[in-house]
């Protein structure tokens, strides 16, 4: 008996299983009402817990309302709030942070990451257990790494100033990886990059064994030298993939927020501030529900727009 | 099969009488919201006394300083029934008591003769009145608190330390009168070999998240006599704010923190201000008032190795106000039972052996005691302090108020950006724009 057959029967077998009132219910129904009927629950579900906030923020982003005072009557202000945003320069200065921190982690974590998976796909002897030790750090809490971070950061006790001391011969004591200006915000792109490099290392990883052998077998008959191949075949085949990652991590990295404040409370000062600790502060501690709104709307803006930008851009790329 | 049955009816019942007795017990316990600190601990050995007089059970909720604005302002925003009792700060009266989370007390007071005239004036006018100053009370003060120091008593009175100190400045070493007199001191002790391990001279508050810098900064901002308005509630700020006594203060705290800290101390409260000390890192540290029980107590540095002093003068006598005072909740269900807790509190005897187990009584019939000021080795200048404390804005904006602050000290005093004039400028640019939008400027 075919599996067609089978599959038949056992149709028919429910069919008839079912109770009279609920058959006729269904029968009346197309094919295209019953998927709306599946999907309906789903599609619900989304409307009520992303779409529905997200249009109530746009809302609130036109109002003076606070979340701390229900009862206040609640204002329309046009767009004053994003004036406010846009013209605050502690807001713009929180850009710039965040700017370097994602500049510099990226180009980090996607410099490292490809060495990494280059060499882990060597495969030499170990290089599982290698892989397995390189993705430790991305398996970790943001709150322990910030923690464990912190420790190693410290002047006096922490493992990380030694280290250092002893290569340059420095004091230990005589510089601080959080409590400077000049360091703090190397220190959070150092603990970013040790956390996520393995992340753009898998993805590397995955692009660099999808490229078939007989390529470089065809470029070694064409007696390709190892930076002619690397430039003409590895490069280009790995980009897809390599832009993947760099989107995934960016947007990410864009709206960082535990592992910073674990490790500096965005400071000192403002200097290691990212506009997403900022946003937290308007508007969980200042309470400035309205303001906050809108500047929640301007960073999803930004991110969306740049997403789009770079996604037409990877599909240009992958279609070379 | 009767047996059987008759069994199952009776452990049925029990079951039923048990489940109802949970619930007749659960409905009497109210819960009491407040920091995790030490005093806390003392609180809940306290409490039992409530429990054993009235039948109703105490259950305890307490959160870490660093979370414990965050966390109570929420719970409170969000007309949450957690706590029937909060001890909260005083900066959070005007929002309590305008944003309606607390209940009023005046009525309660007068039906139970509980009268404010018992409690120490400082600790009335800052915990538990709102508008400031009028009869309008939202609290009953609880734990009376200030900023205060702590020193090597057994540094100090090594003879050869003397001996060098005399040497650099020309005077015994003791306990600084003034801040000018601190910072020598701190400076002479850092860097200093003592035991063959080096000593760095102060910890002093540099924390950016909460509310830290503002607490230790204020308390040399107070001393050369910052005022936050020209003319209470005015909300004047110009020329009070950033009058040259406060630029000078500012630059003085700043000056503190460069020459005579521990390093790493960047983002440094109440529990790296304990760990730096209990270390034996730095000779002097400031701290709130409520931990020096548990370090006059501690083996490494408690007994005869550490000595008290109140926070010095420079132009005036003043201390950064700490402490709480104890309110109903208006959301709780249980208003009724977390009342007659408040009124058990407010008795001289309750007050009498708060303090006794390491709370700080505002309790008249305490302080005035005879015997306070010997009764610890620190309470003679608790009461000092109490007497010339000064307080953050109580606003109901307040969160937004001392987050510029924290942004604008640490700024400038960590981050060594720009001068402490402009600090002080931009200070007063963010309030006026917070006064605005609340409609009082």
């Amino acid at each position: 008996m075919s599996q067609m057959q089978i599959s038949q029967r056992a149709a028919d077998r429910l069919a008839r299983s079912t109770p009279h009132g609920i058959a006729r219910r269904v029968r009346g129904l197309s094919d295209k009402a019953i998927a709306w009927l599946f999907i309906a629950p789903t599609i619900v579900l989304l409307l009520a817990i992303n779409v529905f906030p997200l249009i109530w923020t746009v809302y609130l982003s036109f109002t003076d309302f606070r979340a701390n005072r229900i009862n206040r009557a609640v204002e329309w202000v046009g767009l004053r709030n994003y004036e406010r945003v846009l013209t605050d320069p502690d807001i713009w200065h929180n850009m710039l942070v965040t700017a370097h921190f994602l500049f510099w982690t990226m180009f980090f974590q996607v410099l490292i990451g490809f060495a990494l998976a280059w060499l882990i796909n060597k495969n030499f002897r170990g290089h599982g257990v290698w892989t397995t030790i390189i993705l430790l750090p991305m398996m970790l809490s943001p709150a322990v790494v910030g923690n464990f971070w912190t420790f190693l950061y410290q002047p006096q006790i922490g493992l990380f100033n030694y280290v250092i001391s002893f290569f340059t011969g420095a004091d230990p004591s005589s510089f601080q990886m959080i409590g400077s200006v000049n360091l703090a915000p190397w220190a959070i792109v150092i603990v970013d990059t040790w956390m996520w490099t393995p992340y753009t290392m898998l993805i590397c990883l995955a692009g660099l064994r999808s490229i078939p052998d007989y390529i470089y077998e065809a470029a070694e008959v064409d007696r390709a030298g190892p930076f002619r191949t690397f430039w003409s075949i590895t490069l280009p085949m790995v980009m897809p993939f390599l832009m993947l990652a760099v989107l995934f991590r960016s947007i990410e990295n864009f709206k960082m927020f535990d592992l910073v404040v674990e490790l500096t409370s965005g400071g000192p000062g403002s200097v290691t501030e990212l506009a997403s600790i900022n946003l937290k502060r308007e508007a969980f501690e200042k309470w400035r529900t309205g303001l906050s709104s809108a500047f929640a709307i301007i960073l999803f803006v930004t991110v969306f727009g740049a997403a789009n930008i770079y996604v037409k851009a990877l599909n240009t790329v992958k279609s070379r | 099969m009767n047996g059987y049955r008759k069994t199952w009816a009776a452990v049925l019942c029990g079951t039923m009488l048990g489940g109802f007795a949970t619930t007749s017990a659960q409905a009497q316990d109210i819960t009491l919201c407040w920091a995790a600190w030490d005093p806390a601990n003392a609180l809940v050995e306290l409490s039992k006394d409530f429990t054993a007089e009235t039948g109703i059970g105490m259950k305890f909720e307490f959160v870490p300083w660093p979370n414990f604005a965050d966390r109570m302002l929420n719970e409170l925003n969000s007309g949450g029934k957690l706590c029937d009792l909060l001890i909260g700060d005083s900066q959070w009266i005007g929002g309590g008591a305008e944003n309606g989370h607390y209940v009023k007390l005046n009525d309660f007071f007068d039906a139970e003769g509980i009268s404010m005239d018992d409690f120490a004036p400082a600790t009335v006018y800052a915990y538990s009145t709102w508008p400031k100053g009028t009869p309008n009370y939202w609290a009953l003060p609880a734990m009376g608190d200030a900023n205060a120091w702590f020193y090597r008593k057994d540094w100090f009175s090594k003879p050869e330390i003397q001996e060098a100190f005399k040497a650099e400045y020309g005077r015994d070493l003791a306990p600084p009168e003034t801040q000018r007199e601190l910072m020598e001191i701190a400076r002479f002790f850092q860097g200093r070999e003592i035991d063959g391990k080096t000593r760095y001279g102060v910890n002093i508050f540099t924390e950016r998240g909460s509310e830290g810098i503002t607490m230790g900064a204020t308390g040399a901002l107070y001393a050369w006599g910052f005022k936050y308005e020209n003319t209470p509630g005015k909300y004047d700020m110009e020329g009070a704010v950033n009058s040259p006594e406060a630029v000078e203060a500012l630059e003085f705290y700043k000056e503190l923190y460069k020459c005579c800290t521990a390093p790493g101390y960047t983002d440094s409260y109440m529990q790296e201000s304990l760990d730096s000390f209990k270390s034996g890192q730095v000779a002097m540290a400031m701290n709130w008032f409520a931990f020096f029980p548990g370090l006059y107590k501690d083996e490494q540095v408690g007994g005869d190795k550490i000595g008290f002093f109140v926070n010095p003068k420079q132009n005036v006598e003043a201390s950064t106000l700490g402490g709480q005072g104890i309110s109903v909740i208006s959301y709780s269900e249980k208003k009724d039972e977390a009342l007659k807790y408040i009124k058990w509190f407010a008795q001289p005897a309750v007050q009498a052996k708060w303090w006794s187990l390491g709370g700080y009584s505002a309790h008249n019939s305490v302080l005035n005691d005879p015997g306070f000021k010997d009764s610890q080795p620190f309470a003679a200048d608790f009461l000092k302090a109490m007497g010339a404390v000064q307080d953050f804005w109580q606003e109901p904006a307040y969160a937004e108020l001392l987050l510029a602050m924290q942004k604008r000290l640490h700024d400038y005093i960590v981050a060594d950006q720009g001068t402490a004039q402009e600090a002080l400028d931009k200070l007063i640019a963010d309030w006026t724009e917070t006064f605005e939008d609340e409609g009082k400027l």
